[in-house]
């Protein structure tokens, strides 16, 4: 047997057929202030949004294993910042945004030294009285409007493009730019040796301890990415919003508990189920959201159902019924004819 | 004088604390589960009080009677039916499931009650005070809801160290494999746990139903208090709770002194500090291998 | 002893996952008997014994005690009927002190010989540290421990894990003496064991394993060493 030569292969059938298909998606999506209304144009911004949190979250939970509740954190702190940093700081809006990632960032190094103290669920716990914490701040920030909030004055929401369909334009592409972004680094991360590092801990942390793995320094910056790029996508959502308070800026709800439906659904620990799982969600909250609380109590149902049947998620049914992946991050090896074909 | 008043507030409104954290710190002794619905149920245990005095016209505290095995065959059942199978090596299942619970009751808890303010009536034990030396009063149903708590968790602590039951929960927790070799059926037994631990919640539930107004959302907030009342008392040590519950109470009772906006906070911060500096707690049981 | 066997092993296979432990083992225990079971490292002793007190389930093959069907029953139910096991490395409940290890194994609330105060004039040290947590106690005290923990069940059968395991020769030598006296009380005894001479010296009968297969079987006055050579080592 002389199977000394082989490849190193990273791409699927399926991969090869979607990736390009997802390309044509893209750019029709790009296109999209030329055909599309208004009311269609925020709602593909909120999607981007969701889409985008999504990933993250899934990266931190299903992928380095931090299970935070909190995320909800970074959210309103981004959101905080760009009120902030426009109304008293006098910095441009847009500019904002990637500084509100970097702060947040450079934020989230104490809060993880404290916190990944606790581990396990106790840990998940902690990224809420995190988020309780940085809530009841914002709350004391009288200059903000203290516990009701304040909108964006009218000057710093015109200094992002002088017309009206041009700002929106605008914010609209930010969305999708932010998106890719997002994407393209949880899945550019997910490929390099960080994330063989991560899935190596994720699947056994003492053996990926053992061989060499610094799990800490891993799940650290994880977490500091995570809270950047939550953070940006906090800035551009409440921008859009153009009113901010302590409740909506850290709705637990809204940024924790629908993500997590989100990823759920869709499939844990794969970067196809957020996509996935943020379509279902908004197909089923243009479907039943008129039914406010018992639509939400339809979700957590919903989401225990899967947890307990189907815990890999829509996706993960995909995936182990036709070994669909349009991502692929794995490396399998393909020997040459001669030796033993996979 | 006025500080002194300040911190047996703190110290009374700390047993309450403590008996949140109870069943919290049981159900993770027992199988290390973590519920994240625990503070919603805490909230359904009041509001099914507050059914069961409606209907039958009783005394709050006398719904008791009812509410507490009501809740605990809810906690047998959750546990049987559902927990039981998100047990295991990896975390996400059980903490999804049970956040997924946790917003299954606050919304359900909605539909049937609305967003309106409760509050149950005690009577006039609510107004009462005790006066003891030069200007310091206790009130009569702070401090009957302070030994409540101890006698709760002096209860558990029996249960855990003198009975079979007690023995059960800690041979399954040190090693669920040789439990079975005893006899004893893991799933059972964790059910037990459960109903136990919903038993506590029922009479915490109660005791906040009577104290202050509740609500369908306050659930989480109660979670966070057990929860910080465990870690700074020490994971594995129900006396320890206790005195976990006293440091936050004692720390929201000084921050709403200075600054009623200032309550919550001065909790939290508390925690983080001893969370910086003590991370097993005041407490910490020695763990075994 | 003719009739039914106390314990009958038909062909059992088990498997971790994709590996496979045990090929179609097949053993008999009757009534009164010390069964050793010998053999290297990794040759399946402790699979075996898993799988007959239903902590393991084996794919193939059935385990019949006393006449009923059991290698599809949960491990607590196993123990309902009567068969119990000392496990390799002892595994007292490191909560609980030494007497509540030994009422913890009354659990299963058979009818028999062994209580509290039996064991403990089995093993006098016990009871002196009976308050202690169980897990202070020395090696060859905590091995007495599981041994009267798993006797107060009363068990029809026993099986032990390696005993010997971590002991000084002597105290090996006090455990070892008193397991007729367990036989005469009604439990029959299966004993694994890496210590050959030992095993051979207590038992009536003894099965070899080799990878997971009977290698030997036989009455111990009858088998020689060079047999016993032969199959432990596989040559």
């Amino acid at each position: 047997m002389s199977a000394t030569s082989f490849l190193v292969v990273r791409s699927t059938r399926f991969s090869r057929v979607g990736l390009p298909l997802v390309a044509v998606m893209v750019f029709g999506l790009g296109l999209a202030p030329y055909w599309a209304d208004r009311a269609e144009l925020r709602l593909f911004a909120e999607v981007f949004a969701y889409l985008a949190l999504a990933s993250l979250w899934n990266l931190l939970a299903g992928y380095a294993g931090l299970a935070s509740i909190g995320q909800q954190a970074y959210v309103g702190l981004g959101a905080y910042l760009l009120f902030g940093l426009t109304m008293l700081a006098g910095i441009h809006p847009l500019a904002t945004i990637p500084l509100a990632g970097l702060i947040a960032g450079i934020v989230a190094v104490p809060v993880a030294l404290l916190i990944f103290r606790l581990k396990g669920a106790y840990f998940a716990i902690g990224t809420w009285v995190v988020a309780e914490v940085f809530r009841l701040l914002a709350s004391q920030v009288s200059a903000l409007g203290g516990g009701s909030g304040v909108s964006l004055p009218v000057g710093i929401v015109t200094s992002i493009a002088p017309g009206r369909e041009t700002r929106e334009f605008t914010l609209y592409w930010l969305s999708l730019a932010l998106l890719l972004i997002v994407m393209a680094s949880v899945f550019a991360l997910l490929r390099s040796r960080y994330g063989l590092a991560l899935t190596s801990v994720r699947d056994n942390e003492i053996a990926a301890q053992s061989s060499g793995v610094d799990v800490w320094r891993i799940k650290l910056l994880v977490y500091c990415l995570c809270a950047c790029g939550t953070a940006m996508l906090g800035s551009l959502i409440f921008l859009q919003k153009l009113r901010v308070s302590p409740d909506t800026a850290f709705s637990a709800n809204d940024w924790t508990a629908f993500i997590i439906f989100i990823v759920v659904i869709g499939g844990i620990g794969t970067i196809e189920g957020p996509i996935i799982g943020t379509i279902v969600f908004f197909i089923l909250r243009q479907a039943f959201a008129d039914l406010g609380s018992i639509y939400l109590l339809m979700m957590g149902a919903v989401a225990i159902a899967v947890m307990m049947r189907a815990p890999r998620g829509l996706w993960g049914i995909f995936t182990a019924r036709f070994g669909w992946k349009l991502f692929p991050i794995d490396r399998r090896i393909l020997f040459e004819p001669g030796g033993e074909a996979r | 004088m006025d500080w002194l008043n300040t911190i047996v507030q703190g110290v009374l409104l700390g047993g309450l604390y403590a008996m949140f954290a109870a069943g919290l710190s049981l159900i993770f002794g027992v199988m290390r589960l973590v519920n994240i619905a625990h503070g919603d149920l805490i909230v359904l245990a009041a509001y099914l009080a507050l059914v069961v005095t409606t209907a039958l016209g009783v005394n709050p505290l006398l719904s008791l009677v009812i509410v507490v095995p009501l809740m605990a065959a809810i906690g047998y059942a959750l546990q049987k039916f559902l927990l039981n199978a998100t047990l295991g090596d990896d975390l996400l299942p059980p903490l999804l499931v049970t956040f997924g619970i946790s917003v299954i009751i606050q919304n359900g808890l909605l539909e049937v009650f609305s967003a309106d303010s409760q509050k149950l009536q005690a009577g006039a034990i609510e107004v009462q005070s005790l006066h003891l030396a030069n200007g310091l009063s206790i009130g009569t149903l702070p401090l009957a809801q302070f030994i409540v708590a101890i006698v709760v968790i002096g209860g558990l602590q029996t249960v855990f160290y003198r009975t079979a039951m007690g023995r059960a929960f800690r041979a399954t927790s040190d090693d669920p494999a040789m439990a079975q070799l005893m006899g004893l059926d893991n799933r059972h037994v964790f059910a037990l746990a459960m109903a136990l631990s919903l038993a506590v919640v029922a009479v915490a539930g109660v005791l906040l139903a009577v104290r202050t107004n509740f609500d369908p959302s306050i659930g989480p907030a109660r979670l966070i208090f057990g929860f910080e009342a465990v870690i700074m008392g020490g994971l594995g040590s129900l006396w320890g709770t206790l005195i976990g519950g006293i440091v936050l109470g004692v720390a929201q009772a000084i921050g709403a002194k200075v600054d009623p906006g200032w309550q919550l906070l001065a909790g939290h911060i508390a925690f983080l500090v001893i969370l910086a500096f003590k991370p097993s707690g005041l407490f910490p049981k020695v763990q075994h291998g | 002893m003719t009739g039914a066997p106390l314990l009958d092993i038909q062909d059992i296979q088990t498997f971790y996952g994709d590996f496979q432990a045990l090929f179609g083992v097949s053993m008999r225990i009757e009534t009164g008997q010390i069964v050793a079971i010998i053999g290297s490292n990794g040759a399946g002793k402790s699979t075996l014994l898993k799988t007959i007190v239903g902590m393991l389930r084996p794919k193939h093959g059935c385990v019949t005690f006393a006449g009923e069907s059991i290698e599809r029953l949960a491990a607590h139910h196993i123990v309902a009927k009567g068969i119990t096991m000392v496990p390799e490395g002892r595994r007292l409940f490191s909560s609980l002190t030494v007497e509540e290890n030994l009422i913890i194994g009354s659990t299963v609330a058979r009818k028999g010989p062994w209580n509290l105060s039996r064991v403990y004039r089995m093993f006098p040290v016990l009871e002196e540290r009976k308050a202690m947590q169980a897990t202070a106690l020395s090696g060859g005290q905590q091995q007495m421990v599981a041994i009267g923990r798993a006797l107060m069940s009363n068990p029809k059968l026993l099986l032990c894990d390696e005993i010997s395991l971590g002991l000084a020769p002597t105290v090996i030598h006090d455990i070892y003496r008193q397991l007729p006296a367990v036989v005469e009380e009604g439990t029959s005894l299966v004993i694994v064991e890496q210590d050959v001479v030992q095993a051979l010296k207590a038992a009536q009968r003894v099965y070899c394993l080799q990878e997971g297969r009977v290698a030997l079987e036989g009455d111990t006055a009858a088998v020689t060493r060079e047999d016993i050579s032969a199959a432990y080592f596989g040559i």
